[in-house]
């Protein structure tokens, strides 16, 4: 252990400290990834319908799918801090990342329910549904079913862009990484273990989806 | 009794129907044909209520389908339409197809709509076809699915628009068997169609739509045979012909 110490740095308490900000990157892409879909769906859904809803939410998709991530979560956390909103950094991550994840998944969902067929949608109209059983037996199936591979490229990126949040004082596991790493200089490998765990997380996630994806494409 | 009169219908600027005046009695088949963009298929669907008219008025058992105080969903129930494709639900089963409006619409069981479904499934020659899923059916197979989903809402009228002219030939006569079934067990009908040999024998009455009017209507006989219109003349010289005869005059 000693010479563990002197020659490396890192002692067996450290992992523990990286373990929870591993667990503190799920929590927090998991929180996001949630509040965004859900959010995503429901403005996705207000965009094709509405002319106006389209026009008024424009700014706010525009503006978040191009500004850069780490851009937006400073601001976010000025702006917020400024207006002396003192929530904890889980929830300024989950707010900025999840407001990303809405907007781009809005995109996809939009994408989506505009690629059925209007002719199930009249067939389905045309038997008595209501525009509400329409959208949740036909059009939202259906638009799962084209939507489903670019929204898990989204939660890829999210996973990714959560690494991010250590700006706003998060510590996830990029930040645990950088501040092991600013005490141990052991830069190699530390990096080298983030991004092997990035890749744990991220490959069976784009694995299970191209599964799912054969699957649904029936 | 649907009772079309005096119909109008725009798409914008484009008028497609100009006064359509027309009765469909129960019990009875009545094939719309006509040239194509003559307007059948919109007129099939502004009789559901799928599309809004803009003049005139449609009675259906003497409710008024485009008046916006009428349930049109639960209207709907009454009146069955098939489309020339894209009829099937792609993601349902060919069980669940037709189990789904039973059970969403007419508030039925989960086990009574499956009960039905397989009842209609059944009817249309497909009770084995159940678990299958639209892609691993046959054009004419995902016809007579459509035909049994819109069955199961226990219409009283049924309409169809050109149901078969999205078919590779050898499967249209299994269609046509299930439209001439319905037929015998006394379902009211309106066809569109291009097929002559089926208005003419199976059709009551047969009505020749041309530039968004009825042109022409009356029995098969009348109206196939011995047309007294000039543009219906025209339109069935050209329709009579066989492909084959088309493709001899084109070389000739
Ligand atoms: N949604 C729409 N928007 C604009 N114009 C339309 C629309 N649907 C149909 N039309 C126009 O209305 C006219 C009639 O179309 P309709 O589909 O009813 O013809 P049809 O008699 O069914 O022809 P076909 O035999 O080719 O099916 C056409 O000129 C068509 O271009
Ligand atoms: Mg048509």
């Amino acid at each position: 252990m000693q010479f563990s110490f002197a020659n490396q740095g890192l002692a067996w308490s450290d992992a523990y400290f990286l373990a929870q900000g591993l667990l503190n990157t799920v929590r927090l892409a998991a929180a996001a990834t949630l509040v965004g879909t859900l959010a995503g769906i429901v403005l996705g859904w207000l965009r094709t319908v509405s002319v106006t809803a389209r026009i008024a939410t424009a700014p706010f998709v525009d503006i978040i799918r191009s500004v850069p991530m780490i851009i937006q979560l400073i601001l976010a956390n000025s702006f917020l801090s400024i207006l002396g909103f003192g929530a904890s950094p889980f929830w300024f991550g989950t707010v900025a990342l999840g407001a990303w994840m809405s907007a781009v998944t809005a995109e996809v969902v939009r994408a989506g329910l505009l690629s059925v067929p209007l002719q199930y949608r009249k067939s389905a109209r045309s038997l008595g549904m209501t525009g509400y059983q329409e959208l949740l037996y036909i059009s939202l199936p259906l638009a799962f079913r084209t939507g489903l591979a670019p929204w898990i490229g989204l939660v890829l990126s999210l996973i990714k862009d959560s690494a991010l949040a250590g700006v706003v004082g998060y510590i996830e596991y990029m930040r645990s990484t950088q501040i092991l790493i600013t005490r141990t200089h052991e830069t190699w490998l530390l990096l080298m273990g983030a991004g092997l765990f990035y890749f744990l997380i991220c490959y069976p996630v784009s694995r299970y989806s191209r599964r799912l994806e054969r699957k649904v494409r029936v | 009794m649907i009772r079309i009169s005096n119909v109008q219908k725009a798409f914008g600027s484009v008028i497609v129907l100009k006064g359509i005046d027309l009765t469909i009695e129960k019990g009875e088949l009545v094939c719309l044909i006509g040239a194509s963009g003559s307007g059948k298929s919109t007129l099939l669907q502004c009789i559901n209520g799928l599309e809004p008219i803009q003049g005139g008025e449609i009675l259906v058992d003497g409710i008024s389908v485009h008046d916006p105080k009428t349930d049109i969903n639960k209207l709907r129930c009454k009146l069955g339409i098939v489309f020339q494709q894209y009829n099937a639900f792609p993601h349902l089963t060919a069980l669940e197809n037709v189990a789904l409006a039973p059970r969403v619409v007419a508030k039925r069981s989960r086990a009574e709509a499956r009960a039905l479904a397989q009842k209609h499934l059944e009817h249309v020659g497909l009770g084995d076809k159940g678990d299958s899923l639209p892609s691993q059916l046959s054009g004419g197979q995902q016809q007579r699915l459509a035909i049994a989903r819109a069955l199961a809402m226990e219409p009283s009228y049924m309409l169809f628009d050109e149901v078969t002219s999205a078919l590779d030939p050898e499967l249209v006569g299994e269609v046509l068997e299930t439209m001439r079934l319905l037929k015998s067990e006394g379902m009211t009908m309106v066809v569109v169609t291009h097929d002559i040999n089926f208005a003419r024998e199976s059709a009551d009455r047969v009505a020749f739509l041309c530039q968004g009017e009825v042109c022409e209507i009356g029995t098969a006989e009348e109206v196939i045979d011995h047309p007294r219109k000039e543009q219906t003349q025209k339109f069935l010289r050209r329709e009579k012909r066989t492909p084959l005869e088309i493709v001899k005059s084109s070389v000739a």
